[in-house]
């Protein structure tokens, strides 16, 4: 600011004279909004980048008083991880995130097909009745669920899993589908229909293709949903689970070891990770639910 | 039935369509539809029915009626209320603080500047880290006060390190949550502030609005329905914590950091004292259904100002 005052206003006119002392303010107002920008990112992003630094640490380093930034990597931790165990919880991880987000797009395609393109009678209550099962507490029908799934001898099965987790990420899936094919053009169906075209060829040549970068970052944040989710891990199974109660399993034993700890968290988050960011850009007009443009 | 095909509804829905034809219209529906209702609404029905009864895992005797016993021991509980408590100030303050926060880094990363791409996705990357595995990394590596990032810090300020997991254990449970779930409001306020139109943005420059007048006076009303939703998805989210709780302070200590959810399965998996778990359900469940009734409003009200085609 002082040097743009300071400066001669040298023949130049009136109106060069305040485009000069606006744009080297103007630039300083950039360069400092870039800079906030990045530390805002980086101060979110820091205990993520602490987690990996640490997880090639040794227990010590780890523990020390002051963060250690120097200090030679070791893979003990990551080798410690994969002795205690992890591979079937990780293969159990892989069939329920799989299984459940499978059917899980299986049938919201068709439900949400029948809230946008071809719509029921009042499609808006019943987008509003799967929302709401979203807002009940899951801590309400744990009970019945864990009574049922003794009695049909379900309980620490991946079956129980597979199917709650369905219930879970069903509300979302069809909101979000439903979004991305309330923006496919009334136009391209009614072409559609005038070609003839009968209903099912137009949702499998015509809607599909044109939601697809939808579905697939739908498909992404319910397998984020389905590999993180500890609840029902936790209340419905034990030995046969998945990777959230594999880390409590492992952490369980003696102390809590933060190298280590470090080093299954990373490992763990890594395919999540890599998930979200695939899918960032199609999540956002996703999750505004076509409620606001 | 008749109700509507009388309702002014799309084409679609004239009043020649035959019966055939709107259930061929619910067909792709129902497995959804059915899924949702077997699993979700079916447990609702037995927690009320459990909720009545005298039912404890740990004695032989089997499930008998009690009447209203398990909701006289509800109301009774102190620790319940408290565990409500918990529930709204946790889910409050965090809402509110991702909003806060959520919105200033959106409005930075509005800005055109090198790498704001690698920036936005360092951002969001903690809305997609696996709960679980940070909470225990947060427990010790940021939380300790020997060896933990915070306690580092308040040393260099020359500052005693305090001991957030036992002298502050709601406010660590409340940084956890919002450094958690910041990212989910940044993204949709960034698309908000995407969306925000430039043109009267451009005209308030022109008039000689600061940036102050034109964030009040454009910015907000125009943002309003994408706070509304934030909010309201946040909150869905956050009254749901369990993970973080049973992790990071296991809801203590004294209770001091257990929500609903969080009592509900100490009653139900550790007394195993399902009717009297049963019955926190219910009464959870109305009060949820309180608050989610306005809420609900709230959003078709967002729905029918701003969006639908």
């Amino acid at each position: 600011m002082t040097t743009t005052t300071s400066r001669p206003a040298t023949m130049s006119p009136a109106r060069r004279q305040i485009a000069i002392r606006r744009r080297p303010s103007k630039h300083l107002k950039s360069v400092l909004m870039g800079l906030g920008g990045w530390l805002g990112s980086l101060l979110l992003f820091l205990p993520i980048a602490y987690m990996v630094l640490k997880s090639f640490q040794t227990e010590p380093d780890a523990a020390a008083a002051a963060p250690k930034l120097i200090f030679t990597p070791t893979m003990e931790n990551y080798k410690g991880v994969f002795e205690a165990g992890f591979w079937p919880y990780a293969i159990n991880s892989i069939i329920v995130v799989l299984v459940s987000t499978a059917v899980v797009i299986a049938l919201a395609v068709p439900a949400a097909y029948a809230l946008s393109i071809r719509p029921v009678a009042k499609s808006q209550d019943v987008l509003f009745f799967f929302i709401s099962t979203k807002m009940m507490p899951i801590a309400a029908g744990i009970i019945p669920i864990y009574v049922i799934a003794t009695a049909l001898g379900v309980l620490n099965t991946l079956g129980i899993l597979i199917v709650m987790h369905i219930g879970m990420n069903l509300p979302l899936a069809i909101w979000m589908i439903r979004s991305f094919m309330q923006e496919i053009p009334a136009e391209i169906m009614e072409a559609a229909a005038v070609d003839g075209a009968s209903r099912w060829r137009g949702l499998r040549s015509i809607i599909l293709p044109l939601v697809r970068p939808g579905l697939a970052s739908t498909a992404l944040l319910c397998g984020v949903f389905s590999w993180n989710e500890y609840f029902y891990a936790l209340n419905l199974t034990n030995s046969t689970s998945t990777l959230p109660l594999f880390l409590q399993k492992f952490l369980s034993f003696g102390e809590l070891y933060t190298a280590h700890v470090a080093a299954a968290a990373t490992l763990l988050s890594i395919p999540v990770i890599i998930a979200g960011w695939i899918a960032q850009k199609s999540l956002v007009r996703g999750l505004l639910f076509g409620a606001v443009k | 039935m008749a109700k509507t095909i009388t309702a002014p509804r799309p084409a679609l829905l004239a009043p020649g369509l035959s019966r055939l034809e709107r259930w061929k219209l619910r067909g792709p529906l129902l497995p959804a539809l059915i899924f949702t209702i077997l699993l979700t609404q079916f447990p609702f029905l037995l927690t009320l029915i459990y909720s009545v009864q005298n039912w404890n895992l740990l004695s032989a005797k089997p499930a008998v009626f009690n009447g209203g016993a398990n909701f006289l021991d509800t109301f009774g509980d102190e620790v319940f209320w408290r565990s409500i408590g918990n529930t709204g100030l946790m889910t409050g303050v965090s809402t509110v603080a991702c909003i806060v926060v959520g919105l200033g880094l959106a409005l930075l990363l509005n800005h055109k500047f090198p790498g704001r791409g690698i920036a936005r996705t360092l951002a969001i990357t903690p809305f997609f880290v696996m709960p679980v595995a940070v909470t225990l990394f947060w427990r010790s590596a940021m939380f300790d006060p020997g060896f933990g990032l915070f306690g580092w810090f308040s040393r260099l300020l020359g500052l005693p390190a305090v001991n957030w997991l036992s002298e502050y254990p709601l406010a660590a449970l409340i940084i956890l949550l919002t450094w958690r779930f910041t990212p989910f409001a940044l993204l949709i306020l960034i698309a908000g502030l995407q969306s925000a139109p430039q043109e009267q943005l451009e005209a308030a420059r022109v008039d000689g609005a600061g940036p102050l007048r034109q964030f009040g006076s454009i910015l907000v009303p125009h943002l309003r329905p994408y706070i509304e939703l934030t909010a309201l998805l946040l909150a869905m989210n956050l009254v749901q914590t369990f993970g973080e709780i049973a992790l990071l302070t296991a809801g203590g200590p004294a209770f001091g950091t257990t929500n609903i959810t969080y009592y509900i399965y100490l009653k139900g998996f550790n007394s195993f004292d399902l009717g009297t778990a049963s019955a926190f359900g219910v009464v959870a469940l109305v009060i949820t259904i309180a608050l989610v009734l306005p809420a609900l409003r709230l959003l078709s009200g967002i729905f029918q100002k701003e969006g639908r085609r």
